[in-house]
């Protein structure tokens, strides 16, 4: 077990705090998706601050590296800034996102940043390009795990149960797909848009290991992920919990917000939010 | 009669052959070789790489988008993945896949479609790969090879290895006959010249070479002397060497086993429309989707014999000579 101390478990708190903050600036200046980003924030905060990922920010390319693959890129500029605090590039870059002239693009593209492993923006592609990274390990001689960060709704994309067959049949261990299970897709709820249920016996029925935790409470999460490394045998999908729009009290309660950032009377509201309430 | 008989070319098994022969030796040469494959690795030749080296040989089954996405996985960890399959199934079934793990970050993927053009003819148009220029064509980072007999097909699955970055090699199960020596070049953007002639110049690829080559052989015999470039590689297109023939002859025809529209024959015509107008004539498939057939019936139906090059050569000289 990863033994997070209280503080550390509020110092992580705090620090998802701050993403919130950034990306509401970042998507509030051309517009980017607020609501799927804040339903991941505390994923990627205990992946990357928690003690799971072993990455080198100045060796991006190290490899032995744990790698984190963003199959759901419209979350973009959360992973930005989770990479630019975690020292992978300065963060007065995040000023410049969607900007021409830099490389934070609207959705990443491979190694434009340091970090950034896999060109993403069309949904359904990573956890493919993560038994990849699996196999080439394999031959390598390496050792490393493969966290791969996937929507709910792209789960309707038929090249993820591709995967998920595959992964299985290769017995792709050190494998972890993490779903940001916020319920929400583009134009309205999943289970009335296109179900996914029953969706833990979907995974379990393909031969993976299922965990499922709170995908807001920093604990949970670190205690899942911890659980997920004792598996070796087979890949690992935790189905995280999580609110689209996690955070900020309008955004959660209208589905509509998923392409689009704020207005500045909203922004300021949310920002008053977001620095007063607490999410665990 | 076999393509290249009537040019006296020495006939040689099915181009999908040299390829499994070449994939082995570049898996033989360098470790970092490994193949992908769509559940057809005894059709398009790959399997020989299996029996050989069974730990870098993965069937992905029937699933070529899942098969493009490892393949880019493996290409970001420093392997060089062929990911193989019939043509039409690769390029049109993973195109998303294609354009987005692969072809914006320009990642060291090699895609070898096998069964392309006409030659799956009564199979139906289906497995038919028939776009696949175009769709290659679409993806500014991809270097597109099209050998048109067994050496120049082992020469690019060499080349395709030495490469560093994305690259798409056209197969056949068509019998393409020995067009090079071992001692003659390939080099990627270089096309090579087959035949010298100074009336007009033939503009071929593929199985087109020595349907070429037959017709310069008709037109000899009626005292027509047509130089012919086999332009092997589609991107980067030798634009000198297109220039050249341009300025020589004054009259161009292309020929390809591919849709007209978004062929290399277009790319030809780009180049030339641009720097140096010139009488052409298309030789390929017409707007409209081959039935089932053997091929040399496709061929007939499509506009696309030794006849139909040598018509089209003296009607574009006729052009050439009014002008």
């Amino acid at each position: 077990m990863i033994d997070q101390t209280a503080t550390e478990v509020e110092q992580l708190i705090e620090m998802a705090r701050g993403f919130r903050l950034d990306v509401l600036e970042m998507t509030s200046r051309y517009h980017a998706h607020l609501s799927s980003c804040l339903s991941a924030v505390e994923i990627m905060t205990a992946i990357y601050f928690g003690g799971v990922l072993r990455y080198r920010p100045h060796q991006p390319k190290w490899e032995e590296r744990d790698r984190f693959i963003l199959s759901k890129g419209h979350a973009a500029p959360l992973f930005y800034t989770v990479l630019a605090h975690a020292g992978y590039f300065d963060t007065s870059r995040l000023a410049h996102f969607r900007e021409i002239g830099d490389e934070l693009h609207g959705h990443p593209i491979q190694d434009s940043l340091p970090g950034v492993e896999l060109t993403s923006g069309s949904l359904g592609q990573g956890l493919s390009f993560g038994i990849g990274h699996v196999l080439a390990r394999r031959l390598s001689g390496l050792d490393y795990w493969v966290y791969v960060l996937m929507g709910d709704g792209e789960c309707e994309a038929g090249q993820v149960w591709e995967a998920a067959m595959s992964a299985a049949h290769y017995k792709a261990n050190q494998l972890v797909a993490i779903i940001d299970h916020n319920q929400y897709q583009q134009t309205g709820p999943i289970q009335r848009e296109m179900s996914l249920t029953p969706f833990d016996e979907k995974w379990r029925s393909f031969g993976w290991h299922v965990e499922e935790c709170n995908g807001h409470n920093i604990t949970d999460l670190l205690d899942t992920l911890q659980r997920a490394k004792q598996v070796t045998d087979r890949p690992v999908v935790i189905i995280a919990h999580t609110v689209k729009g996690k955070g900020i009290s309008f955004v959660e309660a209208d589905y509509s917000f998923h392409g689009r950032g704020l207005s500045p009377e909203q922004a300021k509201l949310a920002r008053e939010e977001i620095l007063c309430r607490t999410v665990n | 009669m076999p393509y290249g008989e009537l040019a006296g070319l020495r006939p040689a098994k099915q181009l999908r052959e040299y390829f499994g022969q070449a994939i082995l030796e570049a898996a033989q040469q360098n470790p970092r070789v490994v193949v992908l494959d769509g559940d057809l690795g005894n059709s398009t030749g790959a399997a020989t790489v299996k029996k050989a080296f069974p730990e870098r040989f993965f069937n992905i089954g029937i699933a070529e988008s899942n098969m493009i996405s490892i393949s880019a996985g493996l290409a970001s960890c420093g392997y060089i993945p062929f990911a193989t399959s019939l043509s039409s199934f690769l390029l049109c079934n993973a195109y998303e896949q294609i354009r987005v793990s692969v072809a914006i970050a320009g990642l060291n993927v090699k895609l070898m479609g096998s069964h392309s053009g006409m030659t799956t003819n009564r199979e139906g148009p289906s497995s038919m790969s028939i776009e696949d220029y175009a769709l290659s064509g679409g993806l500014p980072t991809f270097t597109i090879l099209v050998p048109s007999d067994p050496v120049s097909m082992i020469k690019a699955v060499h080349a395709a290895v030495k490469h560093v970055g994305p690259v798409y090699i056209r197969s056949s199960r068509e019998p393409m006959p020995y067009i090079y020596s071992e001692d003659d070049p390939f080099e990627v953007g270089k096309a090579n010249l087959v035949r010298e002639g100074g009336d007009a110049a033939i503009i071929a690829c593929g199985l087109m070479v020595p349907v070429s080559l037959d017709a310069a052989t008709l037109l000899a015999q009626e005292g027509i002397q047509v130089r012919i470039l086999d332009m092997h590689t589609l991107r980067p297109l030798d634009r000198a060497a297109i220039l050249k023939a341009a300025k020589d002859t004054g009259a161009i025809v292309t020929a390809e086993e591919h849709m007209i529209r978004g062929g290399m024959g277009s790319a030809v015509a780009q180049v030339l429309a641009q720097d140096l107008p010139t009488p052409m004539r298309f030789i390929g498939i017409p707007d409209r989707y081959p039935r089932s057939g053997s091929l040399e019936e496709l061929m007939a139906d499509m506009g696309m014999t030794a006849q139909h090059i040598a018509a089209a050569v003296k009607d574009v000289i006729r052009q050439k000579q009014k002008t």
